[in-house]
């Protein structure tokens, strides 16, 4: 079955207008973004993520080109309009504390209440079912001072879930949270995209989650502009290399981590049969600068490492072969 | 939920006793029963005490329910829009603003700057409110415009001060070639009181405030959408640019008006939207709008209370009053200010 688009853009260019000076984001951007999938925008700070995102917001107009909500040009929503279709997330400092929980959620219902924001049983079922479907119900009359920094993202989420919009956009969900909160909200998103089938869109630094639940990924460099695809499809052709554009960082293609470049003068052979101590095994010995190869025939004057078990490395040291029982005791004689 | 309702039948309740009370006493003393037959519609023993019944304390007692409320809201929806618990009409200088509005009218009509509304006609007595309202405008109006290049709220705060103190130093100026009477009678004027409202000029104050109040109630959704901060209330439908104006009109006038007629009066708008708060619990402005205009109308009727306790002794400025009442509010809330759910 063939989803149809929430949003599409053709040849956009996004950037600011101030006065008569244009100053140009990027250039022939194209995307869309469909129900039900969870797309994660990435790029190093300063590569236009906020701008992106306040773009598809309609909080500032794109410099040219075509963005389409649901069949219509964005721009000829009103703000009334808009704010039944999409739903946002900012990092925002409010002043809330005072409200509770079950309150602040509710705000999420003044597109669709009238003029004074009387709640009616239907909203009360809305709000009822968003807090229980992030997972904060039980704190609905707590004061929103009182929550952590993840309660908090999950409240914004529930206030963006009652909103009914079929595209939330959300920058940086996951900044200043603690891990287990960061994979929960990740989770939750996913969760929400494909239970409630909505189109939602996140920036974030997340890589490593991203990969993990994302969809799609969208990723905004300035080399490569915006590129757009299904995350194994994207990894898998490199297109993460040139993410950062920097040379020094490089994407471990195995296990989906950036890392810095190994400025390695010394070489070292290693060997092991089990995968996951040869990743380690590297990682130790990348930290000390030592550049990891395999064993060739011409290579046996290196020194080289040798495991059968992490508390069996056996080092060999131009001829002198010691035996590790720790990463600590193999660290120790590098150094010497 | 019944918690919140019981709070305000109390209020209601003290409102009604405090109003009672502000006809009962003052500083000429009436018997209890004389006032009750006033009251009832009877000539009193005295022609003077009927005169004072009717013509002085029942306009004072609803100057102050007004001013009280006015002023309160004013404070509050400040507070909101500025996302800063300690903005205010007297902080922000839009009563000094109203001030020299006031000055400046009352210099061009000829008259001495400061003896305000007494002994003024109709459309006088508008000019001096127009004045008011154009110089709590123009103050509204720069902060709103330095709030657009200033992110930082205690730096808009102190911008704020720094137009009041540049209004003030112009009303000085004012005073510098006005009369000795007019100095005398601004001087008074700026100690604030609630008895500067005739009997015939009420329903004019009145109408005016109504305007501005009715106002204040047509925004408490945006408000609450607002405790969000603006991006987030815009992405709720709501129209921030239309919200501020609204906002400024409303504010001005109860500013204003107030200022023209009873003085600038300090610490109501700062202190009062924090009574209102702590006392129900909420920031949502749909209970808290309404409670803090009542409990503005309860302060202001228990300062004019006191201000005639002296008896025939005379009466205490209002602006002697009200900071006793205010500070120590605003120095608990600071003091406890991590404890407090609203600051966060």
């Amino acid at each position: 079955m063939k989803k149809e688009a929430i949003v599409s853009a053709a040849d956009l260019t996004i950037g600011y207008r101030t006065g008569r000076r244009v100053t140009r984001v990027h250039e022939h951007l194209s995307f869309r973004l469909y129900p039900g999938e969870l797309t994660c925008l990435l790029g190093a700070n300063g590569m236009g993520k906020s701008t992106l995102l306040r773009t598809l917001a309609a909080s500032q107009p794109a410099l040219s080109g075509e963005l389409v909500l649901e069949g219509r040009p964005l721009s000829h929503y009103s703000e009334k309009e808009r704010s039944r279709r999409i739903g946002m997330v900012l990092t925002d400092k409010t002043q809330a504390g005072g409200l509770t929980v079950y309150e602040l959620v509710a705000l999420g219902r003044q597109p669709h209440t009238g003029f004074f924001g009387r709640l009616h049983r239907q909203d009360h079922v809305r709000i009822a079912e968003a807090l229980e479907a992030v997972g904060i119900a039980h704190k609905a009359q707590s004061y929103t001072a009182e929550l952590s920094d993840g309660e908090r993202q999950k409240v914004m989420i529930a206030k963006a879930v009652v909103q009914e919009c079929p595209l939330i956009l959300l920058d940086e969900p996951t900044a200043f949270l603690d891990v287990v909160s960061r994979i929960e909200i990740m989770d939750l998103l996913h969760k929400l995209a494909v239970e409630q089938n909505k189109a939602i869109l996140l920036s974030t630094h997340n890589v490593e989650q991203a990969l993990v639940l994302a969809d799609k990924l969208w990723l905004l460099s300035q080399e490569g502009g915006l590129q757009c695809g299904v995350t194994e499809d994207l990894i898998l052709n490199h297109r993460m290399d040139s993410l950062f554009g920097r040379p020094d960082i490089q994407f471990d293609y195995a296990h989906g981590v950036y890392y810095p470049i190994v400025h390695g003068c010394r070489q070292i052979v290693v060997e092991s049969e089990d995968d996951t101590l040869l990743h380690w095994m590297v990682n130790a010995l990348n930290r000390r600068h030592y550049a990891c190869v395999q064993s060739t025939p011409d290579n046996t004057s290196l020194p080289s490492l040798r495991a059968s078990a992490p508390d069996r490395l056996l080092l060999n040291q131009s001829g002198k072969i010691t035996l590790c029982s720790s990463f600590e005791e193999l660290l120790s004689l590098l150094v010497n | 939920m019944t918690m919140k309702y019981r709070i305000w039948g109390g209020i209601v309740l003290l409102l009604v006793l405090l109003f009672a009370a502000n006809l009962f006493l003052g500083s000429a003393r009436i018997p209890f029963r004389a006032v009750l037959g006033i009251l009832a519609g009877e000539e009193g023993e005295k022609t003077a005490w009927t005169y004072i019944v009717w013509q002085t304390r029942f306009p004072q007692a609803v100057t102050a329910l007004f001013a009280g409320a006015s002023l309160a809201v004013a404070g509050l929806m400040l507070q909101t829009v500025f996302a800063n618990p300690l903005a205010g009409p007297s902080i922000l200088g839009i009563d000094s603003g109203a001030s020299l509005g006031v000055a400046l009218v009352m210099l061009l009509c000829g008259g001495t700057v400061g003896a305000v509304t007494v002994g003024l006609t109709f459309s006088g007595y508008v000019a001096v409110v127009v004045g008011a309202f154009a110089g709590a405008a123009l103050i509204l109006g720069l902060i709103i415009f330095f709030s657009t290049l200033i992110r930082s709220n205690v730096m808009l705060l102190i911008i704020g001060m720094m137009m009041g103190y540049i209004a003030s130093s112009a009303i000085s100026l004012l005073n510098f070639f006005a009369t000795a009477e007019g100095v005398f009678s601004y001087t008074m004027w700026g100690m604030g009181d609630f008895s500067g409202v005739s009997a015939g000029q009420l329903p004019f104050f009145c109408g005016i405030l109504s305007v501005g109040l009715f106002l204040a109630l047509l925004l408490m959704k945006p408000l609450n959408a607002l405790l969000l901060g603006e991006r987030y209330a815009g992405n709720l439908g709501i129209n921030v640019r239309r919200v501020r104006v609204v906002l400024l009109i409303s504010t001005g006038l109860l500013t204003a008006v107030t200022t023209a007629f009873c003085g600038p009066i300090a610490f109501i708008g700062l202190a009062v939207p924090h009574i209102a708060r702590l006392l129900l619990g909420t920031s949502n402005h749909n209970f808290l709008l309404p409670v803090t205009m009542l409990c503005g109308a309860v302060i202001a009727l228990l300062c004019n209370l006191i201000s005639v306790l002296p008896g025939s002794a005379g009466v205490i400025p209002l602006n002697a009053i009200t900071p006793v009442l205010g500070a120590p509010v605003i120095i608990y809330v600071i003091v406890n200010q991590r404890k407090i759910q609203y600051f966060h």
